[in-house]
């Protein structure tokens, strides 16, 4: 959780609004940065979160999260994260042993025809049985509104699967792509549409530079009245060891 | 002319049986060193040379253990070979395991083609002597009477003592010695030796690549290269080096067709490839003839899902052949992707560097295979 973008985006661990749609997607660069921001956000701020990690292992993801002071390895044991580790599940799916009973989530890598629908239905199935936060009988933990976040959308494009437009839980949903070539510029634009806030990660225009990483274009829609209000901020930032640091174009501390 | 009496001699096949000395260095932390890795400097992670240094600083000290790097392959597969051939020859010297996979040609051919290392060791090497008896030592004239702890040893350390150093320079005009190669262990995958069985679903890779995948893990299993696997004394990285993924010899018409029929294959492939390499210590070099594949999109997911990549580009043939400024130089390694996070530099950081592959041919020293900041041509006067 980068403290600098949340009072930039205006959320903390308090308080969000439900049913939002966030986007993050980068263009040549990584946003993976981003989806860390807002892991740890959820976790802190108690919500029910499912992870879809497709493209790193378990480990990375926590061994980032603890730089960040929030412990993944706890979390799921205690209930509050789901993971779904794409790569761990995909050689299952890949070189199929003959005693094979483990969840078929990525079950479209064999048969990219039958498209991403057994994913769908694991997400699905996992939050509806869950209940969403009730407290059952048994003393477990009530969290607060669930998320789903996706790291990447990109990759699922990459093996071959037809993005289905999951349907909106009660909760937010946030999704990382990498807009690059036509399909996924397809994929990015229809997402873009849909989503309430987008992050939009690029390199400077300009070229390397060792003190600022990149820029950040963070756009709100938001529906006010009759029409859709639309606000753009564009920020620099640098990433460190243990954080983010966010600044106005050309207010680099190496600049001043 | 000649070239320096630089010859690796004839390695011992048994060690010394004695060290010089009984002093460990106290490690801080509780992980086990492997000999050719160092952790980085920015992030910790562990580090193996490629074998070419200057490549290694190219990626930031190293190529990462899990990840791969993937090499655009040039126009006639001259420098990608060359490259891999360095990668597989560093694991030989730093005792590493290798895989070696590759469908045009045989992979004991690519072995035995690995080059020559050079080593600091110039000196003649004597053969281990027998330890002596202390009665002899004392009489012969060689006898030593200040350090006489050290009586007793050989008088040259043996060769490949300097399997130590990160990073080593290697003689391309010479092959490496048959004997220093049978001593590291090799698995190999040609896919015509392996009988494809009809799979009875339908499968979204051609056989030889869901072959290579599941023969990939079941090295790392049995040779205990899984993360997973009980930590012995003594870890070892398993070096992958896979030879022209994607081209038609694989069974993938990737090349071959606009709209291939197993278009995500080769992604499919390397994601599988990805899993297999985050949960073992292991690192890969892949190569592609990207030049044949035409659909850039394919052929942006194919980098995306790597976690390094170079193109490289050969002057053989092109214009910059004939270029005076170019004269020393033989192709050029383009980074078609930004390294692994944290930070990231763009494309465009790499890019001013540009550093340009050289053979440099200075009268009478051994061929070998740098990476160089890229040529400056002063500013001609018009008129001049």
């Amino acid at each position: 959780m980068y403290t600098e973008l949340n009072s930039i985006l205006n959320t903390n661990p308090d308080s969000f609004t439900q049913g939002e749609f966030v986007l993050l997607s980068d263009r040549k660069s990584d946003a993976s940065f981003l989806i860390h921001h807002f892991l740890s956000l959820y976790l802190r701020a108690r919500c029910k979160v499912w992870f879809l990690g497709l493209v790193q292992s378990f480990n990375h993801y926590s061994a980032i999260s603890q730089r960040l002071g929030v412990s993944l390895a706890q979390a799921k044991e205690k209930g509050q994260l789901v993971f779904l580790e794409g790569l761990n599940e995909s050689l299952s799916v890949l070189i199929p042993q003959e005693t094979d009973t483990r969840s078929q989530a990525m079950g479209f890598l064999r048969d990219p025809a039958v498209g991403l629908k057994s994913l769908y239905e694991f997400v699905r199935s996992s939050v509806t049985s869950s209940g969403g936060g009730e407290a059952g009988a048994d003393g477990a933990e009530e969290w607060g509104p669930p998320v789903l976040l996706v790291d990447d959308l990109s990759v699922l494009l990459s093996l071959g699967g037809n993005v289905v437009m999951l349907v909106r839980c009660d909760g937010e949903e946030e999704e990382e792509d990498d807009g690059d070539d036509e399909g996924s510029e397809r994929l990015l634009k229809g997402l873009t549409h849909q989503c309430s806030l987008t992050l939009h990660v690029q390199g400077l225009p300009t070229g390397f530079c060792r003190d600022i990483h990149g820029q950040v274009e963070v756009c709100w829609r938001r529906r006010q009245g009759d029409g859709q209000y639309t606000q753009k901020k564009l920020f620099q930032y640098k990433v460190h060891d243990k954080g983010v640091s966010f600044f106005a174009p050309g207010t680099s501390s190496a600049v001043l | 002319m000649a070239a320096p009496m630089s010859s690796v001699g004839k390695p011992s096949a048994e060690r010394s049986p004695f060290n010089t000395t009984s002093f460990q260095k106290k490690t801080r932390s509780k992980l086990i060193s492997i000999p050719g890795t160092r952790p980085s400097v920015q992030n910790g992670q562990l580090l193996v040379s490629t074998g070419v240094t200057s490549l290694d600083y190219l990626l930031g000290g190293g190529l990462a253990v899990g990840t791969v790097i993937l090499i655009e392959e040039d126009r006639y597969d001259s420098y990608s070979r060359m490259i891999l051939k360095y990668f597989l020859a560093e694991g030989v010297v730093c005792r590493h395991e290798l895989f070696v996979a590759a469908a045009q040609d045989n992979p004991d051919d690519i072995l035995q083609e690995l080059p020559a290392p050079i080593l600091d060791d110039v000196a003649i090497h004597k053969p281990v002597e027998q330890p002596r008896l202390s009665c002899e030592a004392h009489n012969s004239l060689d006898a030593m009477k200040i350090a006489w702890r050290y009586q007793n040893l050989p008088k040259v350390q043996s060769a490949l003592a300097s399997s130590s150093r990160f990073g080593h320079y290697y003689d391309v005009s010479k092959t490496m010695e048959p004997e220093i190669r049978q001593a590291a262990k090799c698995h190999r995958f040609y896919p015509t030796e392996h009988p494809t069985q009809s799979s009875p679903t339908h499968s979204s890779m051609p056989e030889s690549y869901s072959a290579l995948l599941k023969s990939l893990q079941e090295v790392i299993l049995r040779e205990g290269f899984d993360v997973a696997a009980p930590m012995s004394n003594s870890r070892n990285i398993l070096r992958i080096g896979l030879h022209s993924l994607g081209s038609a010899l694989w069974g993938d018409d990737l090349c071959c067709h606009d709209n291939p029929r197993h278009g995500h294959a080769l992604t499919t492939f390397l994601y599988g490839l990805r899993a297999l390499l985050r949960s073992s210590l292991s690192v890969a070099v892949v190569t592609v003839p990207s030049h044949l594949i035409q659909d850039r999109a394919l052929m942006g997911s194919i980098t995306r899902l790597c976690d390094n990549a170079i193109a490289l580009e050969s002057f053989k043939g092109s214009e910059r052949e004939t270029n005076p400024l170019y004269k020393d130089y033989h192709a050029e390694p383009l980074p078609s992707r930004p390294p692994l996070p944290s930070p990231v530099p763009t494309p465009e950081a790499l890019e001013q560097e540009n550093p340009k592959l050289g053979n440099r041919f200075p009268p009478n020293t051994s061929l070998s295979f740098c990476l160089y900041s890229p040529p400056r041509s002063s500013p001609v006067a018009p008129n001049a």
